[in-house]
């Protein structure tokens, strides 16, 4: 199964942190990632800018609004995720605490929804089929 | 005269034979339990699919009925239901054909169903990952119990709801959200493995503690299903014994029911009236249960690896000796709150363990002990904390505050029988004075 595991943390603190504190940061998240390639089971992982980058669409009846800011603000900002491919939840659990990430924030871990032909198709279609 | 002694015996053996018939009646129902419970297990840990396979075992029973009344019984009754259930199973896959169905891998369980059937074996045990699954942290911990009541026991959701006090539509849909949420966030059916299962245990036994809760919570068994959800969690912790023996945490867990369970009918006099612990008639309890439970907990002892229901059982203990000394063992009730507070720090606990220690070093020492928590505000509104001050308050001979203490208490407790019994303690601080107490607490 697919799982994505979704990093939150507050952002502020990130980008206030040292430079020392960053490059080691940074240097776990390098380890990290190069031990899930290891495993076999990456399929795709980014960083995002800051939220306060974001921008947010909304179009009800035809009609787009265009908002700045990301979708909820919160102190805690998704900041970067992975894309695994891993058995079961519980070894999505492992490798979610073994995220830099969890130690100083959240990760949120969600399964991907699957299809019949067991390829990963948008939600919109999937909810389209049913 | 004659004649009416012997109606009356007539009617007894009449009951009596009733009761027979009741007997075998649940014995059958065991047994179907027994192999439904396997046969969800089996399904479902390989489909991970929860209601479908019980959908499908429910159609497979119902072919059962229908059909070994004319056939009669199979040589192998579960292979038969097993291969009816996967029929089933793959029919209503085909109708279905939704997006979602993609994780469930039809062959691979008719595989597993062919290999089960075809080996002369009896169809591998399940249930244990299965209730791992039912009790996994990414469960919500209120359902878990629920959970293991419908999946392993085959509990509708009506009777679950009213044994939980919860809407049956309320109920339904927990169930149906956290069968879904085992099928779509992937939750495994496994047994962890070392590192992780003392804390997943503790889930499972847990769950099953709440099930046994329930049941035992209806000490006047008006409640006819809710008095067998204390057997059923009974059934349920002898289950994880058999499955994991080496396990002395499920082993103090068992011992823990059935001390309980062996003083289940003394907690009430023949008026319906409420009898505290300290004056139960030690000849009420039930022998053959507080003896099993002993055997139980001295084999977990053997293990030498300590823990919150094996503590809680040796309490029991310490006051099931009184069967045979006549003398509760206070001292060493004492120690072993002391051991349970530190280790769960849970202020239950530590208002049990102030009784105990009042009845070891006088009442003023209990209350001082008390009075060390007065600062949680979690027992401002906990019956047990004020009935045990209030106890301890009239044995100092300060009736004021204890007639304060009782009506907070009174005002607290749900059982008009406990109530009762509170209302006459308060009354008689007036008539005698600090009289005798022990230990208030139900």
């Amino acid at each position: 199964m697919q799982y994505l595991l979704m990093i939150y943390g507050n952002e502020e603190r990130m980008l206030s942190a040292t430079k020392e504190a960053t490059s080691q940061m940074i240097a776990a998240y390098t380890a990290y990632t190069e031990a899930i390639k290891k495993a076999g089971i990456y399929v795709g992982s980014n960083r995002l800018q800051p939220a306060r980058t974001a921008t947010t669409v909304r179009a009800p009846n035809g009609k787009s609004s265009v908002l700045d800011g990301p979708y909820a603000e919160t102190k805690e900002q998704l900041g970067g995720y992975y894309l695994i491919d891993v058995p079961d939840l519980d070894a999505a659990l492992s490798w979610a605490a073994r995220c830099p990430g969890a130690a100083h924030g959240a990760i949120e871990v969600r399964p991907i929804w699957a299809t019949k032909s067991g390829e990963y198709q948008q939600i919109a279609s999937a909810q389209g089929s049913t | 005269m004659a004649a009416r002694r012997a109606e009356s015996a007539a009617a007894t053996s009449t009951q009596r034979s009733a009761a027979v018939a009741m007997d075998a009646q649940r014995a059958i129902e065991r047994a179907a339990r027994d192999s439904y419970s396997r046969l969800v297990a089996f399904l479902a840990a390989r489909s991970r699919d929860v209601a479908g396979a019980e959908d499908a075992l429910g159609d497979a029973f119902r072919a059962a009925l229908e059909t070994w009344p004319r056939t009669g019984v199979p040589d192998k009754p579960e292979a038969w239901l097993l291969v009816a259930a996967r029929r089933r199973l793959i029919d209503a896959a085909r109708r279905r054909r939704s997006a979602e169905e993609g994780s469930i891998d039809l062959q691979l369980i008719a595989d597993a169903v062919e290999a089960a059937v075809a080996s002369d074996a009896p169809i591998p045990d399940d249930r244990l990952r299965l209730m791992f699954a039912c009790a996994h942290p990414a469960i919500d911990p209120a359902v878990r119990a629920p959970l293991m009541l419908q999946t392993i026991l085959g509990f509708d959701a009506g009777t679950i709801a009213s044994a939980f006090l919860v809407a049956p539509a309320t109920m339904g849909q927990r169930l149906v959200r956290a069968k879904n949420k085992i099928k779509q966030a992937g939750i495994p059916f496994r047994v962890p493995d070392r590192a992780e299962l003392p804390e997943r245990l503790d889930a499972v036994l847990e769950a099953i503690y709440a099930v046994f809760a329930e049941g035992w919570s209806d000490p006047a068994a008006t409640d006819v299903r809710r008095r067998n959800l204390a057997e059923e969690g009974i059934w349920l912790g002898r289950l994880v014994v058999s499955l994991l023996p080496s396990e002395p945490e499920a082993l103090g867990l068992v011992a823990l029911m059935l001390h309980a369970e062996a003083r289940r009918g003394a907690r009430r006099d023949g008026d319906g009236n409420y009898v505290p612990l300290a004056k139960q008639d030690p000849a009420s309890w039930d022998a053959r249960l507080i003896e099993e439970a002993e055997t139980l907990l001295l084999r977990a002892g053997r293990m030498n690896v300590t823990g919150r229901y094996q503590l809680e059982a040796a309490t029991q203990s310490a006051h099931a000796v009184r069967r045979l000394t006549g003398c509760t063992d206070w001292a060493a009730i004492v120690q072993i709150y002391d051991a349970l507070l530190a280790l769960t720090a849970s202020p239950v606990v530590a208002i049990n363990r102030a009784v105990a220690l009042a009845e070891t070093h006088g009442p003023a020492d209990g209350l001082a002990a008390l009075a060390a928590l007065g600062d949680d505000a979690r027992l401002a509104d906990y019956q047990p904390y004020w009935a045990a001050r209030a106890g301890l308050l009239a044995r100092t001979g300060d009736i004021g505050a204890a007639e304060e203490a009782y009506q907070q208490a009174i005002g607290l407790e749900p059982d008009p029988a406990v109530r009762r019994y509170l209302q006459q303690r308060c009354k008689d601080l007036r008539v005698s004075g600090a009289a005798s107490t022990n230990s208030e607490i139900p």
